[in-house]
C-alpha cells in the first residue's frame, strides 16, 4: 500500500476565515427587506421623540384660538395655514402634538423595557442557574405576577401613588411606565432562566468550570452573551406591547395628564370628531400603527437573523 | 399525568390567595376613601360608616374578615350602591362579559390558525401576502382604534350593526371582531412562524421520501406539530382578551363587568374591586392551567413521561 | 415483452412520457416474475452527469458537479468522502429530495431500473419514492416525527402504496419490525419514537425504508448518530436484510472501515466529484490517488508507535462557490505539478477493471507508477 505524506508539503490552501456570528447575523439582518423598514420606522420614530420639540411648529400645549374661532370654532383641517396637520378644538396644532406623542412613546419603549431588564434578567439568570429552591420559588413569584389582570394593576398603581414624587414626574407618566414594566417583566425572566438552563449543561460551560473559571465570569463571559439572542429580540417585540398598553391606558384616562399628548389621549380627544373631522383620529391612528409595526418587523428581523441554528451554518 | 393536572389546579389556591393580599393592601394604600363624593360628608357620619363596615379596623383583620366571607362566596356588600351586595352587582354582568371573552377567543383561534396555516403553505407567494398584510393590520390597530373605526364605518355609515348594547345577536359582531383583531393576528403570525419552522425539520423529508401524498405531508405531519407551540400562546391571548375586555365594554355601552373595573377604583369601593380583582385572577390562572394541560396532552413527549 | 437474459440498453430505456411510472414497473415486474430471474437494464441505477447546485445569496455552490456511478442490481456501493464533499445531496438528487429553493438539479440523467427520474412527473416521482426507493437518514431521532406512533409511520408508506387492508397492514408492520431486531414488535406497535433508544430508532427507520420492498435503499450515514457499540449491529442488519431480499444499497459514509465492511464497490467523492472508484479490494489494496491515500493513511493503526501525531491531510477542500479549473485536491496533494494546475484530470482506468482515478499523477504516463 502507497504511502505518502510529510516531507515535501505543497502549498496547502490558506483557509478564509469564517465572519464572526454577530457580523453574519447582521449580514442577514440587512438582507430582509421588511427588517429594513422596520429599522427606518424605528429610526424616525426616535428622531421625532428626540428632536420632536425642536423640530415642532409650535410648542405642544399652545393654542391658536384665534384660528379655531376663525373657522367657526371647529377644529382646523389638514393643510391650513400654519398648521399643516390641522388642529383641535382648542386651537392646538396636530402635528406638534403628535411629535410630543412620539417623545412618549420612545420613552415608552426604553423606560418600561429598562424595568423588565433590570428585574427580569437577574431574576430569570439566578432561577436558571441555581435551579432548585431559588429556581422553584421565583417562579412561583411569577406565577403570582403573571396571574394578576395586568391593566387593573397598572391602573391601581397608577392612581394610587399619582401623588407621590415618581407620580408626578413626567407628567406621570413615569408611574405608569413602571407599572406596565412591573407586570412585564415575567416573560423576560422565564426566557433568561430557559437559556440559563439550556446553555449550563453545554460542553463549553462544563469545559470552562473544569478549568477554573469563577462561577460569575461564566455567567457574564460565556452564558449571557450566548444567550442573549432570544432575549434581545423579546424586548425589541415587547415595545409594541408597551406601547399599546401606553396608548390604552391614556384612552381611557390614565397615566398621562393633559396637556401632553399622549397618541392614546388624542384619539379619545378627537374621536366626538370623528365624523366632520376625522383627520384628529387618523393621524394619531396612523402614527401608532407606524410605531407598532416598525417594531415588530425590526423584532421579527432580528429573530431571524439571530437564529441560532442559523448561526454556523453556510 | 392525573397528579400533574392536580398539582397545576391546586397551585392556583395559593396564587389567588397572593393575589389578594397584594391588591388588599395595596387598595387601602389609595388615598381617600369610599365615602369622598361630590357632596362632602360630615366627620361624624363618616365616621359611623366607617365603623358600620368595619373599616376603622386594623387592615389585617379587615383582610381576614373580607377573606373569611370571600371563601364562603361572599364577596360584601358594595361601598358605592349602598343597598346592593356585590354578588348581585356582579351576577348580572358576569355572563356577558364571559359570553364576549368566549366568542372573542372562538374567533381568533378559528380565523388566526387558518391564516397562519394558509401563508406558511404559499410562503413568499400571494397567500403569504395576503394574510401577512391582514396580520401587520391586526397588530398595528390598537383595540380601541379598531372599535371606534369598527363602529363608524359599520354602524354610523353603513348602518349594519348597532352602534352599542348587547340586545342580541346583532349586538355581539362588532364588539367581538373589535376585541379579536389583535388576537387573531398574533396567533396567525405564531402560526405560520410554527409552521414555516416544522417546514425545514427532518422528519418533514422522511415523510416525503416515503412518497406520501402531499396533503397528508401537510395535515399530518406539518400541521399537527406546528400547533404545539401555538397552545402556548393561548394563554397570554385569552389573558389578553379577558382583561382587555373592559376597554370593548366601554366602547360599546356594553353592561358587563367590565365597567365596573375602573368605577371600582375611582369610588373606592373596596369590595367591588377586591371582586373583579380575584374574578379577572381567577379567570386568566384557571384559564392559564387548561391550557397547559391541554399542551402536556397533545405532545406525546410530555404526556407518557 | 422483453426477455430475461435481454439487457436493455439504457438508451432505448421506453419514456414516460405516456405512461405512469406505476404503469411501467409493473409491467417489467411481471415480466421480471414471468421470467424468474433478470433484471431490465444493465444495473439498477444508472447516474450520469449528475449535477446538483444550490443557488443562495452568496453565490453558487456546485455541490455536485458533473457526477456519473453506476448501483448494480443487489449490490452495495459505497459513496464515500468527507463533509461537505457531496455525497449526501447526491443521494437526495437521486431520490429528488434536494430542498427547492435553493437547490435544483441542474443537469444529468438518473435512470432508476431504465427509467430517467429526472424526466418523471413530480407525481409519478412520487410514486416511486417509498415504493421503490427507500430512504434510511442519519439521526433517527430528529428524523421520526415525534407525535405519531411508530406503527403509524410505518404504515403510512405501506398504506400509500400497497392498498392492504388494515388487517394485512399491522400484520406486515409487525413482521417488518421483527425482522429488524426489536423485540416484543406487537406491543411496540403503539409507541411513540420518544419511547426508543437511538439504535432502536434506527431500525424503526429501515423498517421504514424497508417497508414496501424497494430495490434500492439510499442509506446516509445510518450509523453517525449512534453508538459505537450499537453501529455494527446495524451495518449487521442492513447488510442481511440487503442480500436477504436482493436490495440495493447505497451506502454514505465519511467511514472507510465501515465501506470495507460493507460494501461490493466504493466511489470516493471529492469536492462533489467522484475521484476513485473501484472494487473494495482494489481500493483499499492498490488506490491511486493521493487522496485516497491520504483518507486511508490517516486511519490510527494498531501498530503505530504510541506518542507519533496522528496524519492528516493538510489543508481544506475548496469553496464549491467557484470551483477551480484544476485538480480539485491539488492545493492539498504532495505530488502537485504544474499540470495539475492547468486543467482538471479525468477519470481514467488503472489496472483492475472497473477501477477508475482522477488524478494525472498516477496515469500510465504520469510521475507516480
Amino acid at each position: 500500500m502507497a504511502t505518502n505524506t510529510t516531507a515535501v508539503q505543497a502549498k496547502v490552501a490558506k483557509p478564509v476565515a469564517a465572519p464572526g456570528p454577530w457580523r453574519e447575523a447582521f449580514g442577514r439582518l440587512i438582507r430582509n427587506k421588511l427588517a429594513i423598514v422596520g429599522l427606518i420606522l424605528v429610526i424616525l420614530l426616535l428622531f421625532c421623540g428626540i428632536f420632536g420639540p425642536f423640530i415642532a411648529p409650535w410648542p405642544y400645549q399652545v393654542q391658536d384660538l384665534a384660528a379655531v374661532q376663525a373657522n367657526g370654532n371647529r377644529p382646523l383641517p389638514p393643510l391650513s395655514p400654519n398648521h399643516i396637520l390641522g388642529t383641535d378644538q382648542l386651537g392646538r396644532d396636530l402635528l406638534s402634538r403628535l411629535l410630543d406623542g412620539a417623545r412618549i412613546s420612545i420613552t415608552v419603549a426604553f423606560v418600561v423595557q429598562a424595568v423588565i431588564i433590570f428585574i427580569g434578567v437577574p431574576v430569570g439568570a439566578l432561577a436558571g442557574w441555581f435551579g432548585g429552591r431559588t429556581d422553584n420559588a421565583l417562579m412561583r413569584l411569577t406565577d403570582v405576577i403573571y396571574a394578576f389582570p395586568d391593566i387593573l394593576f397598572i391602573i391601581l398603581l397608577s392612581v394610587a401613588f399619582r401623588d407621590t414624587v415618581v407620580g408626578q414626574s413626567l407628567d406621570g407618566l413615569l408611574l405608569v411606565f413602571i407599572a406596565i414594566g412591573l407586570v412585564g417583566w415575567v416573560t423576560v425572566a422565564r426566557l433568561t432562566r430557559g437559556q440559563m438552563l439550556a446553555l449550563k449543561e453545554t460542553e463549553f460551560v462544563e469545559a470552562a468550570r473544569a478549568i477554573g473559571v469563577s462561577d460569575r465570569k461564566i455567567v457574564t463571559r460565556h452564558l449571557l452573551p450566548n444567550g442573549m439572542g432570544p432575549i434581545i429580540v423579546a424586548i425589541t417585540l415587547g415595545i409594541p406591547v408597551a406601547i399599546l398598553a401606553e396608548a390604552t391606558l391614556a384612552y381611557i384616562g390614565i397615566g398621562v395628564q393633559p396637556p401632553r399628548a399622549s397618541w392614546g389621549s388624542l384619539i379619545s380627544e378627537g374621536q366626538k370628531f370623528i365624523r366632520s373631522e376625522p383627520h384628529l383620529v387618523v393621524f394619531p391612528a396612523v402614527f401608532i400603527a407606524l410605531a407598532l409595526i416598525g417594531f415588530t418587523f425590526l423584532g421579527d428581523g432580528l429573530r431571524d437573523a439571530l437564529d441560532p441554528k442559523l448561526k454556523g451554518k453556510q | 399525568m392525573i397528579t400533574y393536572i392536580g398539582r397545576r389546579f391546586l397551585w392556583i389556591i395559593p396564587v389567588l390567595f397572593t393575589v389578594s393580599i397584594i391588591t388588599f393592601f395595596l387598595m387601602h394604600a389609595v388615598p381617600g376613601g369610599p365615602w369622598d363624593r361630590e357632596k362632602h360628608l360630615p366627620k361624624g357620619t363618616q365616621d359611623r360608616l366607617n365603623a358600620q363596615y368595619g373599616l376603622d379596623q386594623p387592615l389585617y383583620i379587615q383582610y381576614i374578615n373580607w377573606a373569611g366571607a370571600f371563601v364562603q362566596g361572599d364577596f360584601g356588600p358594595s361601598y358605592r350602591y349602598q343597598d346592593r351586595r356585590v354578588n348581585d352587582i356582579v351576577a348580572d354582568g358576569f355572563w356577558v362579559t364571559f359570553q364576549l371573552g368566549v366568542m372573542a377567543f372562538i374567533l381568533s383561534v378559528a380565523v388566526g390558525i387558518p391564516l397562519g396555516i394558509f401563508a406558511a403553505l404559499g410562503h413568499n407567494r400571494g397567500p403569504d401576502y395576503l394574510a401577512t398584510s391582514v396580520s401587520i393590520i391586526g397588530i398595528a390597530t390598537p383595540v380601541f382604534v379598531l372599535a371606534i373605526l369598527m363602529i363608524v364605518f359599520f354602524s354610523v355609515n353603513l348602518g349594519w350593526f348597532p352602534t352599542g348594547g348587547w340586545k342580541g345577536p346583532q349586538y355581539w359582531v362588532l364588539p367581538t371582531i373589535a376585541l379579536a383583531g389583535f388576537s387573531i393576528a398574533i396567533i396567525a403570525r405564531y402560526t405560520r412562524a410554527s409552521m414555516l419552522e416544522v417546514t425545514r425539520k427532518d422528519f418533514i423529508r422522511t415523510a416525503q421520501s416515503k412518497g406520501l401524498r402531499n396533503q397528508a405531508v401537510v395535515t399530518r405531519h406539518m400541521i399537527r406539530n406546528a400547533l404545539i407551540p401555538v397552545v402556548t400562546i393561548l394563554g397570554p391571548t385569552l389573558a389578553f382578551l379577558v382583561t382587555g375586555s373592559f376597554i370593548i365594554e366601554r366602547i360599546f355601552g356594553i353592561l358587563g363587568i367590565g365597567q365596573f373595573y375602573i368605577t371600582s377604583i375611582s369610588t373606592r369601593d373596596y369590595s367591588l374591586l377586591m371582586a373583579m380583582t380575584m374574578l379577572y385572577a381567577f379567570a386568566v390562572a384557571f384559564l392559564n392551567v387548561v391550557v397547559d394541560v391541554l399542551y402536556a396532552y397533545i405532545d406525546p413527549r410530555i404526556r407518557y413521561s | 415483452m422483453v426477455g430475461a437474459e435481454e439487457d436493455i440498453p439504457a438508451a432505448d430505456a421506453p419514456s414516460i412520457v405516456e405512461l405512469s411510472a406505476d404503469d411501467v414497473l409493473r409491467a417489467r415486474n411481471e415480466a421480471v416474475s414471468q421470467a424468474g430471474l433478470g433484471r431490465n437494464a444493465e444495473h439498477l441505477l444508472e447516474v450520469r452527469g449528475l449535477s446538483t447546485h444550490f443557488f443562495t445569496p452568496d453565490g453558487i455552490v456546485q455541490a455536485v458537479d458533473d457526477v456519473s456511478f453506476d448501483v448494480g442490481y443487489g449490490e452495495t456501493l459505497g459513496l464515500v468522502g468527507e463533509s461537505g464533499c457531496g455525497k449526501s445531496v447526491s443521494a437526495l438528487s437521486i431520490a429528488r429530495l434536494v430542498p427547492d429553493p435553493p437547490g435544483r438539479i441542474v443537469s444529468g440523467s438518473i435512470l432508476f431500473d431504465g427509467i430517467d427520474l429526472l424526466k418523471l412527473s413530480p407525481e409519478d416521482m412520487r410514486k416511486l419514492r417509498g415504493k421503490e426507493i427507500g430512504f434510511i437518514f442519519q439521526d433517527p431521532l430528529t428524523s421520526l416525527n415525534p407525535t405519531l406512533t411508530i406503527g403509524y409511520q410505518i404504515g403510512e408508506s405501506i398504506r400509500e402504496h400497497m392498498g392492504l387492508s388494515t388487517k394485512a397492514a399491522k400484520e406486515r408492520i409487525t413482521e417488518l419490525l421483527a425482522k429488524v431486531g426489536i423485540p416484543r414488535p406487537a406491543d411496540r406497535l403503539n409507541d411513540y419514537p420518544f419511547q426508543f433508544s437511538g439504535g432502536m430508532r434506527q431500525r424503526v427507520m429501515i423498517a421504514i425504508a424497508l417497508s414496501c420492498d424497494p430495490k434500492l435503499i439510499l442509506a446516509d450515514e445510518p450509523t453517525t448518530a449512534l453508538d459505537v457499540t450499537i453501529q455494527a449491529q446495524i451495518l449487521e442488519l442492513i447488510q442481511r436484510l440487503s442480500s436477504e431480499f436482493g436490495t440495493a444499497v447505497l451506502l454514505i459514509t465519511h467511514d472507510l472501515g465501515i465501506a470495507a465492511g460493507m460494501c461490493d464497490r466504493v466511489n470516493v467523492m471529492y469536492a462533489g466529484r467522484i475521484v476513485e472508484t473501484g472494487t473494495v479490494d482494489t481500493l483499499f489494496e492498490n488506490p491511486r490517488m493521493p487522496y485516497a491515500w491520504g483518507l486511508l493513511d490517516s486511519l490510527p493503526r494498531i501498530d503505530d508507535v504510541r506518542g507519533d501525531r496522528l496524519r492528516t491531510i493538510e489543508g481544506l477542500p475548496p469553496l464549491l462557490i467557484a470551483p477551480p479549473k484544476a485538480c480539485r485536491f491539488g492545493p492539498r496533494c504532495p505530488y502537485i505539478r504544474d499540470v495539475c494546475r492547468e486543467g482538471e484530470p479525468e477519470l481514467t482506468q488503472r489496472d483492475g477493471e472497473d477501477h477508475f482515478a482522477r488524478c494525472f499523477a498516477t496515469q500510465p504516463d504520469g510521475w507516480i507508477s
